[in-house]
């Protein structure tokens, strides 16, 4: 058994550091489809880690296997060492949360308010007592409001606290949508195409939200089609392809991995295309898919130059 | 202009009575999309369980201070009845679809009714009436006897405490829904419960809070009603729950606001269509649901829309 004080000796990058999450031979199936086949990672503490593969790769779907959202159909999920019941109020109160592709805020409340909804599993008042208006009931409340507030600042939404979520531009619901997964207090962080729809100001803007997530001591698994975004953010990265872990490895290792490669653009000619190459084709693939990056493929160059 | 005053006011009376009784319709179906019809039943089991504590606790007595102890034995009885058909009734159903749970539903009306008419004057140990007929409910000074005369219009002292009743409960619960984590818990639940279960929040206890909300509120109506009407009777949930569901539908089903709204709506339109409108008061219902087909057809969202329990 792996606890969170083992360190891994695999890992490419951060030795010494715990396992807080770990998916072992992870099987997602649908009737005859295999949508995740067997797939095993590790993350350890205040890593980032990269999940890359092309459309229905299955990263989604790992995702919620590893959120309870789906339960797999075989594979065991532990966090800090403990095993994870497939269920999403278990898995959010030990210490994981998530956003989503598509962006799942609740819509009718305000920022505020959905970063308080955050707070719910680390809040106890019931019906009752705030019925009754306890002092512990005031004292949390307080708590929740100011916590919120806090959160907000943090994404930089402060001035946005009582906008109803549905009308906040794209942008910004995709903040609100991490400050409210950071509310539920996470060891773990799951974002799924974080930068999905974002101009190059906000991706850069994404990018360093995340930096400073993980300067707070947190973990984060990230999803992302921007391959720019991803070899300059994470630690290491993982290649779904086909539902079925194809490499991982450094940043480096990955991007100049021919299966890799040959995985983006489908068994093309050019066998000995360079990692270089590889970012421009892989973008021209993406946008050829209705996927906009055109407009980050040359500000990112020159700002993600650092 | 008298005549249309007098009917205003008997119209909001009739309405705060609805708009009480349908806020439990649209918070249940706003949470689980289930039409709850047994939801008539809970109203007229307040009213029986007000008229029990009394006749347990209080009998002969008419001081005030008994009003809060039968509105208290009211919600006891709503509540208990609606949170245990939740457990056992819809809770198994969950997940199977919309017909069964409506089905069940409507079973669960057709049980409560039958039960009370047959088995509540053979309450062991207890000297009950026979439900069988109408009973008297009990008469509490101040909020029953002489009407309040204002200038040409009439106020029965029962309607002021009835549509007190409304403002304070619709306080009451726009506090808890907007103010209170229970409150933030059920709109996050009604708008996505997936998403909700996420944040950790357990949505089995959401929709029992839901059924009791609604339950309470109910109850009070049972009160209110007895006051005003001076008797009970065992059918008295079957309209009144039907009415009250027009209600819902008209201002919006899922909708809170929508619900106090309509019932308002429902009730003054139907009073007043029975005073100015050929016909009189055996058409009463005619008009009520007519307004109801009217709604469905041109604006079936209804007035305020919305599918959730939402925010004012």
């Amino acid at each position: 058994m792996s606890t969170a004080a083992v360190p891994h000796a695999d890992a490419p990058s951060s030795p010494g550091r715990g396992v807080v999450l770990e998916a072992r031979n992870i099987v997602m199936r649908f009737g005859g489809l295999t949508a995740v086949d067997d797939v095993s990672f590790q993350v350890h503490e205040g890593e980032i880690v990269g999940l890359i593969g092309p459309n229905g790769a299955g990263k989604t779907t790992f995702f919620n296997c590893l959120t309870g959202m789906y339960k797999p159909t075989s594979g065991e999920v532990t966090l800090g060492g403990r095993a994870l019941p497939p269920r999403p109020r278990a898995v959010v109160t030990a210490g994981m949360a998530r956003t989503f592709q598509n962006i799942r805020l609740f819509g009718n409340m305000t920022a505020l308010e959905n970063v308080m909804v955050g707070r719910y599993c680390r809040t106890s008042s019931m019906a009752l007592t705030s019925i009754l208006r306890g002092p512990k009931f005031r004292r949390e409340e307080r708590e929740s409001i100011d916590r919120g507030r806090e959160l907000l600042r943090f994404v930089g939404l402060d001035d946005k606290a009582d906008h109803l979520a549905r009308n906040l531009p794209y942008g910004e619901q995709r903040r609100l949508e991490i400050a409210r997964a950071l509310a539920t207090e996470p060891q773990v962080v799951l974002l799924d195409e974080p930068t999905a729809g974002m101009n190059p100001r906000e991706t850069e803007e994404a990018m360093r939200l995340i930096f400073r997530i993980r300067e707070l001591g947190m973990a984060v698994v990230v999803i992302e089609h921007d391959m720019r975004f991803i070899f300059t953010l994470c630690d290491r990265v993982l290649c779904l392809v086909r539902g079925a872990l194809l490499v991982e490895g450094s940043p480096a290792q990955v991007q100049s991995d021919p299966r890799v490669i040959e995985a983006y653009i489908g068994g093309s000619e050019d066998d000995d295309i360079s990692a270089d190459e590889l970012t421009e084709e892989d973008v021209e693939v993406l946008h050829a898919e209705g996927v906009d990056v055109e407009p980050s493929r040359t500000s990112a160059r020159s700002e993600n130059g650092r | 202009m008298d005549q249309f005053l007098q009917q205003l006011v008997n119209g909001l009376t009739i309405g705060s009575l609805y708009a009480l009784i349908a806020v439990g319709y649209t918070v249940v179906y706003g949470i689980v999309q289930l039409i709850n019809f047994a939801h008539g039943e809970i109203f007229m089991i307040g009213a029986f369980g007000a008229l029990s504590t009394y006749l347990i606790l209080f009998q002969g007595q008419t001081s005030l201070w008994v009003l809060p102890f039968l509105v208290l034995g009211a919600m006891a009885a709503s509540v208990g009845v609606a949170v245990l058909t939740e457990r056992v009734a819809y809770r198994p159903l969950r997940g199977a679809g919309r017909l069964a749970p409506l089905i069940t539903a409507i079973g669960i009306s057709v049980f409560l009714q039958e039960f009370v008419r047959l088995f509540y004057d053979k309450v062991p140990g207890l000297d009950f009436p026979s439900a069988k007929q109408k009973i008297p409910f009990p008469q509490i000074e101040v909020v029953t006897g002489p009407a309040i005369e204002l200038g040409p219009v009439t106020i029965q002292r029962a309607a002021v405490f009835t549509i007190g009743c409304l403002i304070m409960c619709g306080a009451a619960l726009w506090w808890f829904i907007n103010r209170t984590r229970t409150g933030r818990g059920m709109q996050a639940v009604s708008q996505d419960p997936d998403t909700a279960k996420l944040m950790g929040i357990n949505v089995d206890r959401v929709i029992v809070v839901a059924f009791a909300v609604g339950a309470a509120l109910a109850a009070i109506a049972g009160v209110a009603q007895g006051l005003l009407n001076t008797n009970i009777n065992f059918k008295m949930g079957f309209i009144a729950g039907l009415k009250a569901f027009t209600a819902a539908v008209l201002g919006g089903i899922g909708n809170v606001w929508g619900a106090i709204l309509g019932g308002l709506v429902l009730g003054v339109l139907e009073t007043l269509a029975v005073q100015f409108l050929p016909g009189g008061s055996p058409w009463k219902d005619v008009w009520a649901f007519a307004l109801l087909i009217l709604v469905l057809v041109f604006r079936p969202q209804g007035l305020l829309g919305a599918k959730v329990v939402d925010r004012a």
